[in-house]
């Protein structure tokens, strides 16, 4: 098949399989925020992308600071630049809500235009501070090259740490939302947000901490991917339409419905680029997510509540 | 004349040499001065109503200096800007001062037209050095057609292009392409090539000429082509394909930011082009290698005409110019050499024209020459330039160490027979 022989047909699919599955990992770490702020709240975060470079550029200057002066900790820097990353975006992200968000709640399409302003001037922060340029992250050695599997498997290091990565805050988000009291309140202010006033939640907190949080995440997201791409200001732009288009296809209040289409359009992706070209790839599963979404606009997984 | 007349008449030898000096002052106003000379009025020099004034002319700077192919073009930017204020030190161009204005593109194709069009119509620039992908290139062209402006550009492109109005300083695929490819089937005995690319005119052409170069003409395998959009970051699909292909020589046309992120999955895919695999590049100069980090592409060859660690008195001389103006921690690569050689090869051409109205400069180009950092250049009738090819080895310090020169300059030749 393919002029391939059986050991490498076995190969490729063991490595193409590896490959889906760090897409996936990237592509829920890009959207596991977004969902949370879309999804939850409603708010269409144009400047998601941004944030992320946000934890990028952190991870940077984090680089730079323990290659100048605490070479010994190398090695670690890079969890330290994660952490950063989660509050500096997170921060960042509870500032955004209280000056602009919360005065646009009931007008969507203004968040729209309000956040894509934010997203610019966040560019442009980055292309005066930095540079226009793609600034290069150095990465500890351990984190490069590839785990040998076999003689013709070879997984990159860097692809298990995002997975190990994504797993870990999937399972933290979980537990956020559907274990922590936090999480019940976010959940009832989601489902009902004027009774959920009524019995006393502090709805204003409430979303200010579920921007930040969701922020924050893009920040770690932004992170993992200096591994993987190139930092600069616009970089943010590659990622925005991917994470909408995950988001929405999965459903928009649905966590499980993210995931659920994060895995389907990863795979999608990485099969038909084996086969195809690149650009050929990325037509057929967009055409597929279009054709999808006129049949079932709610997207994969709908919540059911009664309205 | 002897006789004194009393006080009010002056000594009379004295008289005579005054008189004779007094004849001798409008014989020394005829004398041509030097500074008036060589500054032709204005009126003789710019008869199309550019932007030239007795003492400044002003051209335009078009580049993208924000969006994926900043990391690029900010180069070229600097350079112009070296190459600008050098003039202006030893003179300026026909006794004036170059000033510029520049105009970002974005990376933006629609937006190079636009800003050229501006550049040309209401600033009515004397020249435009500008562009770097042959995308914006292909934008521009026909506003440059239309209001008979001069574009310098300064990329090595894929050649089947000869505009009248825009002159070309970086290499074209014969030059580029050709020679790299027989360099690398010679000396690392390839058999099998797979070829990348971004998606866009320039990646795709090249390849279509690489590939007819190496199926007709060395008859070797292609077994493998594959093209990605600009700004694309995940490139692991492709990489288990070449590893499955086993290719004896990858050659990468991938343009931009992408770079980053394809040689950092390469080397995170274990592909070892130090000691296994053979990547030759023609996109990827010292400027992306910036971004990418030089030990994520440490032995991959690129075939450039220009590589910074050329060691010339010219070279080293222009390194430091560059760097006493741009900071120590700059690089120089091919395009941004090039861009380089633009405001100098046109300043020649108007001083070697007595104009600057373009189309006198455009019928004084052909043969000028410019000492430049890579060596002389020549530009040939066809707007382009002479010039040699060099292989270098990328090192981990971001730098290439050179391997090959070509002995000869080779003849720029955009419509080679047998390649379209």
């Amino acid at each position: 098949m393919f002029g391939y022989s059986f050991g490498d047909l076995s190969a490729i699919f063991a490595m193409q399989a590896f490959d889906g599955l760090i897409l996936f990992s990237v592509f829920i770490l890009m959207s596991l925020g977004l969902a949370i702020i879309f999804g939850q709240m409603g708010v269409i975060n144009m400047a998601h992308g941004e944030f992320m470079i946000m934890g990028a550029y952190v991870t940077y200057l984090c680089s730079n600071v323990f290659h100048h002066y605490l070479l010994g900790l190398y090695p670690i820097y890079f969890f330290v630049a994660m952490l950063l990353a989660f509050f500096a975006a997170g921060t960042a992200g509870m500032l955004a809500e209280w000056a602009l968000i919360r005065h646009l709640y009931r007008r969507p399409l203004d968040t729209l235009l309000a956040t894509w302003g934010l997203s610019l001037f966040l560019q442009q922060c980055y292309r005066s501070i930095f540079g226009a340029r793609e600034v290069g992250v150095d990465l500890p050695n351990w984190m490069m090259g590839a785990v040998h599997a076999g003689d013709t498997i070879e997984i990159p290091i860097n692809g298990l740490f995002v997975m190990g990565l994504t797993v870990v805050i999937t399972i933290a988000v979980f537990v956020l939302l559907y274990r922590s009291s936090w999480g019940k309140k976010v959940r009832a202010v989601m489902q009902n947000r004027v009774m959920a006033g009524a019995i006393g939640i502090n709805t204003e907190k409430v979303d200010r901490l579920t921007f930040g949080i969701g922020c924050g995440i893009a920040g770690i997201a932004g992170s993992a991917f200096t591994m993987i791409g190139s930092t600069n200001p616009s970089a943010g732009q590659l990622y925005i339409v991917n994470t909408f288009l995950i988001v929405v296809f999965g459903g928009a209040q649905s966590l499980i419905g993210t995931i659920a289409s994060a895995f389907v359009i990863s795979q999608a992706q990485s099969t038909a680029e084996f086969f195809l070209t690149g650009s050929m790839a990325t037509v057929l599963v967009l055409l597929s997510v279009v054709g999808i979404l006129m049949l079932r606009p709610q997207g994969l997984f709908v919540l059911k509540i009664r309205r | 004349m002897s006789a004194n007349n009393g006080r009010s008449h002056l000594p009379s030898a004295l008289r005579r040499r005054l008189l004779l000096g007094m004849a001798a002052l409008p014989a020394a106003a005829l004398l041509p001065r030097p500074v008036f000379a060589d500054i032709p009025p204005t009126s003789a020099v710019n008869t199309t109503g550019l932007a030239v004034t007795d003492d400044s002319v002003t051209i335009g700077i078009l580049h993208s200096i924000t969006g994926t192919m900043a990391i690029s073009e900010t180069g070229s930017v600097e350079a112009e800007k070296l190459a600008i204020s050098q003039i202006n030190a030893k003179g300026g161009v026909l006794g004036r001062q170059i000033k510029f204005i520049q105009e970002d593109g974005a990376s933006d194709w629609p937006t190079f037209a636009e800003k050229a069009r501006k550049l040309l119509v209401s600033d009515k620039v004397a020249a435009v050095m500008g562009c770097w992908t042959s995308a914006s290139r292909k934008a521009v062209l026909p506003v440059f057609e239309q209001y008979k402006g001069i574009l310098y550009y300064p990329t090595f492109y894929e050649g089947l292009e000869e505009s009248h109005d825009v002159f070309y300083e970086g290499q074209e695929a014969t030059q580029q392409i050709i020679a790299g490819l027989n360099w690398i089937a010679d000396t690392k005995k390839a058999k099998t090539f797979y070829l990348l690319g971004s998606d866009y005119i320039w990646p795709r052409t090249s390849n279509k000429i690489a590939r007819k170069h190496i199926e007709d003409h060395l008859h070797l395998e292609v077994v493998g082509e594959d093209y990605f959009p600009l700004g694309n970051t995940e490139f692991n699909s492709v990489i288990n394909k070449i590893k499955l292909k086993k290719p004896d020589v990858i050659y990468a046309i991938i343009v931009g930011g992408s770079n980053v992120a394809f040689y950092k999955q390469l080397k995170a895919a274990g592909v070892d082009m130090v000691n296994k695999q053979t990547l030759l590049t023609i996109s990827v100069t010292e400027d992306e290698i910036r971004g990418i980090g030089g030990e994520n592409i440490v032995g991959a060859y690129a075939a450039m005409k220009y590589f910074q660690s050329i060691d010339t008195p010219t070279n080293r001389a222009f390194v430091d110019a560059f760097k006493k103006m741009w900071g120590p921690q700059s690089v120089i690569g091919d395009v941004t050499q090039a861009a380089y050689e633009g405001p100098w090869l046109w300043s020649l051409e108007c001083e070697k024209a007595g104009s600057f109205d373009t189309e006198k400069v455009i019928a004084a180009a052909p043969g000028t020459v410019f000492n430049a950092p890579e060596g002389p250049v020549k530009v040939h009738e066809n707007h382009h330039l002479w010039s040699k090819l060099r292989i270098g080895r990328a090192r981990a310090d971001g730098q290439y160490d050179i391997v090959y020169v070509t002995p000869e300059d080779i003849e720029p030749n955009p419509f080679p027979k047998g390649y379209q």
